[in-house]
């Protein structure tokens, strides 16, 4: 004889969306101020404010030196740092720190049962989290992006002024702003889905660091597999390539940014599904 | 839409990999203080995991209270878990621990605040709750814990040996506590390895060895069906010389002691319904008076030394 089925649990009659809210307002309560205030947030610090020092040096020789380039060689100046040094590199290692441990983290600590233990839907943690990682990465990598891009034109005085003023850097500066808050969020996704695939994140975050990197001098349909191509493609100030380097067509943005912020979607579905099966077991960590 | 009252588990089975977990567990709990017993590996924080979705059965069906513990949404609506870790999110006060959670649970400010106060107030420390976790005792987080487990009230509490670090005044309150949560019609369900503190508060019993149950319900009950083992009765009375004597003219007794002071006796029978009748004979017709009579063994820790014996982990 077979046994009894079990009560079956009450349907989903509709979409609480106003739950999600509080309870994504809840996570952004407690997270955005550990993120932005814990030793971990040194790092970040540091990384932040790494980008600045070249352009203090930059002052500093406008200085002593005073022999100025021409400020459009300074906008390729900025484009330059931007592209190398703040995103294959600032950015690129603060998504890894911020967003492999917005669940990794917790394991390590030992503290993610209490978020298991609430009663909120595991998708809505991802995205709480998520959202959370992105809000506390803005305000620190925002401000390094709006004070290394003014260090720039600031030995320029009057022209520079002018530059922003009636030139095109206020576009400039938005754009990277915008690159910058793309970059997080593609990446954030990325490596919020490696925390919780691997053990180790760090591997996967070098592999993808390494493909990133040499993905310039490959192929030019290889460029396109890859954040970095559809990031750089929208910066305002294009680079010229190198003896080596293959310049593969930019990508317009209005295939640019849909198609990073689906990608970014896609990643956030599968992390969702990955964690609805998670369990708890802080055993071998 | 189910209105189970109960906690459900049918043929629930966990393994690590090749390793055993549970094994074809059902279990039917009523309300009430459940405790769990086992030594040290023998699957009552995997059984409690479960229960709470940390964990997904390898096979087999859960149900909590009508809901699925897959479905943290609706069962944590209703469902406290005061886990053994002990471990915290960093940086936070007792207050903020449980107060930063409420939010998460959807909760706006006011009440959340109060829910926290009322939590801190039941586990005694609104003293200390603007002072740091990580600065309190053991104690001090284990009850900050609990604190949090019952903060937004629930219908069942899932405890894992919440007694630990905690001193016996402490004890005797959080035990108040769940006696208290229990009369409301609430699911308390105990893993301790302070079995006579279980024996006392527990209104069934879940025992579990290498990741089955060996036994399960009232203790009494348990006890009883152990019919293999002679059951040990403690008699005071005015005769025992004579009520010993009489009980080895039957079959059941298998061993009585004296008392040093020979105002009692401690006997081993297979048959205690037997043995009382005889008791009560003895009363009426041949004038035995009875001080007390009191079972010796039917206490949590002598149910689970018969059946578990001494594996380690257990302490009376």
């Amino acid at each position: 004889m077979s046994a009894p089925s079990l009560p079956a649990a009450p349907p989903q009659t509709e979409v609480p969306w106003s739950l999600w809210k509080s309870q994504v307002s809840g996570l952004l309560r407690l997270e955005v101020k550990k993120y932005l205030l814990s030793k971990r947030a040194l790092l970040l610090y540091f990384l932040a404010f790494l980008p600045i020092f070249p352009f203090l040096i930059w002052n500093l020789r406008a200085m002593l030196v005073g022999d100025l380039p021409d400020i459009a060689q300074a906008s390729m100046f900025y484009a330059g740092m931007f592209q190398t040094l703040m995103l294959h590199l600032v950015i690129f290692f603060a998504c890894v720190i911020t967003f492999t441990n917005l669940f990794r983290g917790e394991v390590l600590e030992h503290s993610l049962h209490y978020y298991f233990l609430c009663p909120v839907r595991r998708e809505v943690l991802v995205v709480g989290k998520y959202i959370a990682g992105q809000f506390a990465s803005w305000i620190i990598f925002l401000i390094c992006v709006v004070i290394s891009f003014c260090l720039v034109y600031f030995p320029y005085g009057g022209q520079g002024l002018d530059y922003f003023t009636s030139g095109p850097a206020i576009g400039h500066l938005l754009a990277y702003m915008g690159v910058t808050v793309l970059a997080f969020l593609g990446y954030g996704a990325v490596f919020l889905f490696t925390g919780l695939l691997f053990r180790n994140p760090i591997i996967p975050a070098i592999v993808i660091w390494i493909w990133e990197g040499i993905n310039a001098f490959l192929p030019a349909m290889l460029q396109k597999i890859s954040v970095s191509h559809y990031l750089i493609s929208l910066c305002p100030v294009p680079l010229s390539g190198g003896p080596i380097r293959v310049i593969a067509d930019p990508a317009p943005a209005w295939l640019s940014v849909p198609g990073l912020l689906l990608v970014t979607l896609a990643v956030l579905f599968l992390a969702s599904l990955k964690i609805r099966h998670m369990e708890i077991s802080y055993g071998g960590e | 839409m189910s209105d189970s009252q109960d906690i459900i588990f049918r043929n629930v089975s966990k393994f690590y990999g090749e390793v055993l977990g549970v094994n074809r567990v059902d279990l039917n709990l009523a309300p009430g203080i459940t405790g769990l017993v086992g030594p040290n590996g023998s699957g009552k924080t995997t059984l409690m995991n479960l229960m709470t979705g940390l964990l997904q059965p390898t096979r087999g069906e859960i149900s909590i209270l009508g809901l699925p513990p897959d479905r943290p949404e609706l069962l944590f609506n209703r469902v406290g878990y005061c886990t053994q870790y002990d471990s915290f999110p960093r940086g936070m006060n007792g207050f903020q621990f449980i107060y930063s959670f409420l939010r998460i649970h959807g909760l706006v400010h006011p009440q959340a605040e109060d829910m926290t106060w009322k939590a801190l107030e039941m586990v005694g420390l609104q003293d200390a709750a603007k002072r740091k976790v990580a600065a309190y005792s053991k104690g001090m987080r284990q009850r900050i814990k609990l604190g949090q487990a019952i903060a937004h009230q629930p219908d069942v509490l899932v405890l894992d040996e919440p007694l630990n670090g905690l001193d016996p005044m402490a004890r005797a309150e959080i035990i108040d506590l769940f006696k208290r949560l229990s009369e409301k019609g609430k699911h308390v369900i105990v893993s301790s390895h302070i079995l006579h503190e279980l024996d006392v508060i527990s209104d069934q019993v879940v025992m579990l060895s290498n990741g089955y149950i060996v036994a399960e319900g009232d203790i009494h009950g348990v006890r009883e069906e152990m019919t293999d083992v002679p059951m040990q009765i403690l008699v005071r009375c005015d005769k025992p010389a004579m009520l010993a004597s009489r009980i080895f003219q039957e079959d059941h007794a298998v061993e009585a002691q004296m008392h040093s002071d020979g105002q009692g006796l401690l006997l081993r029978t297979r048959d205690a319904d037997s043995f009382f009748l005889l008791m009560n004979r003895m009363v009426t017709q041949e004038g035995l008076r009875v001080e007390s009579v009191a079972p010796a063994d039917d206490d949590v820790h002598s149910v689970y030394l018969y059946l578990i014996g001494n594996q380690g982990g257990s302490s009376s």
